[in-house]
């Protein structure tokens, strides 16, 4: 006779009353494979934890969301958000589909540069520029974003220089009516540091102003505040040709939208409550739309979207290492993906799925990662089906932010694959060995040896 | 170590104390251990027939057995006199 696939015996005692708002609890979903690859054969082949990207799931949705903006607006420009995941292989598919670049670091634009992305079409944003760095954005023609007066006056000073005009746009932060209020970054609209940035540019005769940027703010799951940005953006626009006659080339609306991962403290599942892609691009392209410019003056609208384009198309395999129990009585699963790995449990309950059969019996638990440190908590309380050490499980929506905040930390960090669109698997960044880390590190003479 | 003699499971895993009017849901393995329990089997002869029907190693099988042994004392449903 064959055996019974084992699960832990468990008991619940069953609660009369009120069902919950939701009904009945569901059967737990399983995950068997990504894309048609096997979860087994990935682990395999590739080991565990591992980071798995689809790149027909990442297709798929560049295109959604250019079709969802392009079909309201007639100029529409994406740049990918290089510091959402600056994989090679993840930047590539976004350039082969229109994507320029959207850089915040001389690391982040050299990169870009070393994928072969012409200069024009890198988009060079935040606070810390380098001389060098500006130097050569300059040179390349790259539009560069200007964050405070220190950098526009440092332009104005390498403008002389270069003798040539760098292109150059500002940063617009403002009030939407949202909490928190970024103010950080650029120049405030409402209380006139704006147009004081917009007149030393315009008066300088130094700097060529093409364009006008802003980001409200990160995971935003109001779109009636990118409406509001978006008519503030264009009142910029209108006034720049009222006062000096000038024509900016674009307005850059930045990114921010938010996924379909739940935030910590959301009494409702992110699927629920994430407006979708198209929402964004009607409150955007409409308040656009309804400023009024002429023909020759619509401005190109450029989007940076990075996670809401990214974070769907990711996932991270990981395997169980042990189940406790813990002194409150709570079960506890062990997993072999800890902080260091998904940095973005911080802040999301990220959906986990077993990857094998399991019945609908599920325990309320705690998934911490295997990193020797308490703060180690992949998921602080979920429903989780009755895994034995060994089974694999999936992680959903890890595709934006893991690879570039991931830590070097207590282990060293896996594999990184992705499918193409016919089902085959590519490793596109090879797991970490201790030559790698040893490599960097230099030991002064004096200390290379010792008794013990 | 004695499971309650009065308690009742049933095919579906509905398992009923009658003592104290609670009910309970277990899953199918949960099931055959309290089944075992009731037949007063000693924890070898329990992991052993467990072992028969599962797929599963016996340390895995004894560490997963004491936890749900302490499960059932959380509900009172083991009595406590030995």
């Amino acid at each position: 006779m064959e055996k019974k696939r084992y699960e832990r015996p468990v008991i619940k005692r069953l609660e009369t009353g009120v069902p919950a708002k939701f009904g009945r609890p569901q059967k737990p979903e399983i995950m068997s494979d990504i894309d048609g690859v096997s979860v087994e054969s990935l682990v395999n082949q590739f080991g565990s934890p591992l980071y798995v990207y689809s790149e027909k799931q990442i297709r798929d949705k560049y295109r959604k969301a250019y079709k969802a903006f392009s079909t309201r607006y007639p100029k529409v420009q994406f740049a990918w958000s290089y510091k959402t995941n600056y994989l090679g292989a993840i930047c590539n598919v976004f350039h082969q589909e229109g994507s320029w670049a959207e850089v915040v670091s001389g690391f982040e634009y050299d990169k870009a540069r070393a994928l072969g992305v012409e200069g024009s079409k890198i988009i060079f944003n935040g606070p810390d520029k380098s001389v060098e760095d500006l130097e050569k954005a300059i040179k390349n023609d790259s539009p560069i974003h200007i964050d405070h007066l220190d950098e526009l006056y440092t332009l104005i000073e390498l403008s002389g220089k270069a003798g040539k005009k760098p292109s150059v746009a500002i940063r617009i932060n403002m009030d939407t009516g949202i909490y928190p209020r970024w103010d950080r970054f650029g120049f405030n609209y409402e209380n006139g540091q704006a147009w004081d940035a917009l007149n030393k540019i315009m008066h300088s005769g130094k700097l060529e102003l093409i364009g006008l940027h802003t980001h409200i703010g990160t995971f935003m799951l109001s779109t009636e505040a990118y409406r509001v940005a978006a008519i503030k953006m264009a009142d910029l626009a209108r006034g720049l040709k009222d006062k000096f006659n000038h024509k900016i080339k674009y307005i850059d609306m930045g990114g921010g939208f938010a996924t379909a991962n739940t935030l910590k403290g959301s009494y409702l599942p992110g699927d629920d409550i994430t407006p979708s892609i198209e929402d964004f691009a009607e409150a955007i392209t409409s308040a656009l739309v309804n400023a009024h410019f002429s023909t020759d003056e619509l401005p190109v609208l450029v989007l940076e979207s990075g996670r809401a384009l990214i974070d769907e198309a990711g996932y991270m395999i990981g395997t169980v290492l042990a189940n406790k129990r813990l002194a409150t009585g709570q079960r506890a699963t062990i997993a072999d993906i800890g902080v260091n790995l998904l940095f973005t449990s911080f802040w999301y309950e990220h959906k986990v799925k077993p990857a094998q059969e399991v019945t609908q019996f599920t325990e309320p638990s705690k998934i911490y990662g295997p990193l020797c440190m308490n703060i180690d908590i992949m998921r602080d309380n979920i429903e989780l089906p009755l895994l034995n050490k060994g089974d694999r499980f999936v992680v959903h929506h890890t595709g934006a932010y893991n690879n570039t905040q991931w830590l070097q930390f207590i282990t060293l960090r896996p594999n990184v694959v992705m499918i193409d669109e016919n089902g085959q698997p590519h490793l596109i960044r090879e797991k970490e060995s201790l030559e790698d880390i040893k490599k960097l590190e230099q030991i002064p003479e004096h200390l290379r040896n010792f008794e013990l | 170590m004695k499971i309650n003699p009065n308690i009742a499971i049933n095919e579906n895993g509905l398992l009923f104390n009658p003592s104290t009017g609670e009910s309970f849901r277990v899953n199918p393995t949960g099931a055959r251990v309290a089944e075992l329990l009731k037949e007063e089997r000693s924890l070898d002869v329990i992991i052993s027939k467990i072992q028969e029907e599962y797929e599963v190693d016996r340390y895995t099988l004894e560490k997963d057995i004491a936890d749900f042994i302490q499960l059932l004392k959380n509900n009172a449903l083991i009595q406590n006199n030995e």
